[in-house]
């Protein structure tokens, strides 16, 4: 359980530190940037305290919007994959997540790419729709969405193989 | 009582997203009107910190077309300078005697963002350096946005990539002023709206600040006309100005001290009244 807890704060600090400075300067073709603090969203510890999920997600956005200038939307989108996360779970390892037996390190990589994207596109519509916060821009809302998800869906992915622990 | 208790311990879960949820909603609703003091914003020293580490590394990167930038505006000024017709019968003032309007402070950037529909930098100048909000945001070259938050070592600067931000400017040849836009498309150009029909436009024109508000002195550069239009309602042009900066790779700044502000802003206020 310690050693959880050490790899997730520095989980924390580590996607903190390289959102804010290297991931929102990337700007690929002008407005394209990653948000790969998502990632310790998706990889919490599936059986630990929901409160403190929630909590410890709310905060994590909140940072990025300190950061960044942004109000809440970061905050906002963050706490409201945290909370929806369940459902994801579910949905992508069916079985294994209902016996508890879960864990991101030894799963198989289809469900792993269903989960991070279904994660990923649930998190960015939500913050681009708070970001712009007006229906009538729906096309740029969705063009955003899309393109950051697909930035954010494979720079995660590969860094959660990268990162993840030896068997 | 016992009920409501259960029910709260039932639907603890719930109804935390809903509170944190709900505070994020009102601070994002907050960010969107124009002018209210944010709680989270970047002008502290935990973000400044960090930005300022970076920066630390990241400026030798363009050290050469910043010492360009700065020849360049060099130049102008010693030109300037040589160009100015000297009137011998002046007589010589002490100038620590003579209020200056505006003062000039330069700063650094330490964060800049383009991409989303209201666009804040940061830079190291701060309360300590008696900087407040309302101050305007300059490059040698054109106009970079408004002092929005400050703390003691750090502000925040809203960028005129801002759909909050309006500031009056004019067409340097005709004096026909407008309001000064953006519509989030590109961060290269901005538009000006709100100018008479019978304004003279041509392409090319420069445009200027207007000089109506406390912020901007008049006569400072923006851009030029890149293309016009007339508005739907037929009466005003939409004219598509390109920017002379750069917004993409600020890096030095010039903050411009107006030392009549209070005065200017207590008049504004009995007005309103």
């Amino acid at each position: 359980m310690n050693s959880s807890l050490a790899s997730n704060m520095i989980r924390f600090i580590i996607l903190l530190l390289a959102q804010v400075t290297i991931c929102n300067n990337i700007n690929l073709l002008g407005y394209i940037n990653p948000y790969i603090y998502v990632i310790f969203i998706l990889l919490f510890p599936v059986k630990s305290n929901r409160l403190l999920f929630l909590i410890l997600a709310f905060n994590l956005g909140l940072l990025v919007d300190m950061f960044l200038d942004s109000g809440g939307v970061h905050a906002g989108a963050s706490v409201f994959l945290a909370f929806v996360r369940p459902v994801f779970l579910k949905y992508a390892f069916g079985t294994l997540y209902d016996h508890q037996t879960l864990k991101f390190g030894n799963s198989e990589f289809g469900a792993l790419i269903m989960y991070v994207s279904g994660c990923v596109i649930f998190h960015h519509l939500i913050l681009f729709y708070l970001e712009i916060f007006n229906i009538s821009q729906i096309i740029l809302l969705l063009k955003k969405a899309l393109f950051s998800s697909i930035f954010t869906v494979s720079l995660s992915l590969l860094l959660i193989l990268l990162f993840r622990p030896r068997k | 009582m016992q009920q409501i208790f259960n029910f709260v311990i039932r639907n603890k879960t719930f109804l935390l997203f809903l509170l944190l949820f709900g505070i994020a909603l009102s601070l994002t609703i907050q960010s969107h009107s124009y002018h209210k003091s944010q709680f989270i914003n970047s002008a502290n020293s935990l973000t400044g910190g960090v930005y300022g580490t970076v920066n630390s590394i990241g400026q030798y990167f363009d050290l050469k077309e910043q010492n360009t930038i700065l020849v360049k505006e060099n130049k102008t000024l010693r030109e300037a300078l040589l160009n100015t017709v000297k009137t011998s019968h002046d007589t010589a003032i002490d100038s620590s005697l003579i209020d200056k309007r505006f003062e000039i402070v330069s700063a650094e950037v330490y964060k800049n963002s383009y991409n989303s529909p209201n666009n804040y930098l940061t830079i190291n100048r701060g309360k300590r350096d008696s900087i407040q909000q309302d101050f305007g945001v300059i490059t040698s070259k054109g106009i970079v946005g408004i002092i929005d938050n400050t703390s003691n070592k750090f502000s925040t600067v809203l960028s005129i990539l801002s759909k909050k931000s309006r500031i009056n400017a004019k067409l340097k040849t005709s004096n026909q002023s407008g309001s000064l836009k953006w519509d989030e498309a590109s961060p290269y150009k901005v538009q000006l709206e709100d100018v008479s029909k019978f304004a003279n436009v041509t392409i090319g024109d420069t445009i200027v600040t207007g000089g109506q508000s406390a912020i901007f002195p008049k006569g400072l550069g923006i851009g030029v006309v890149e293309k016009y239009t007339i508005d739907a309602s037929g009466d005003t042009y939409v004219i598509q100005v390109r920017l002379f900066n750069d917004m993409t790779t600020l890096q030095h700044v010039y903050i411009i001290k107006n030392n009549d502000i209070e005065e200017l802003k207590t008049l504004e206020a009995l007005n309103n009244e």
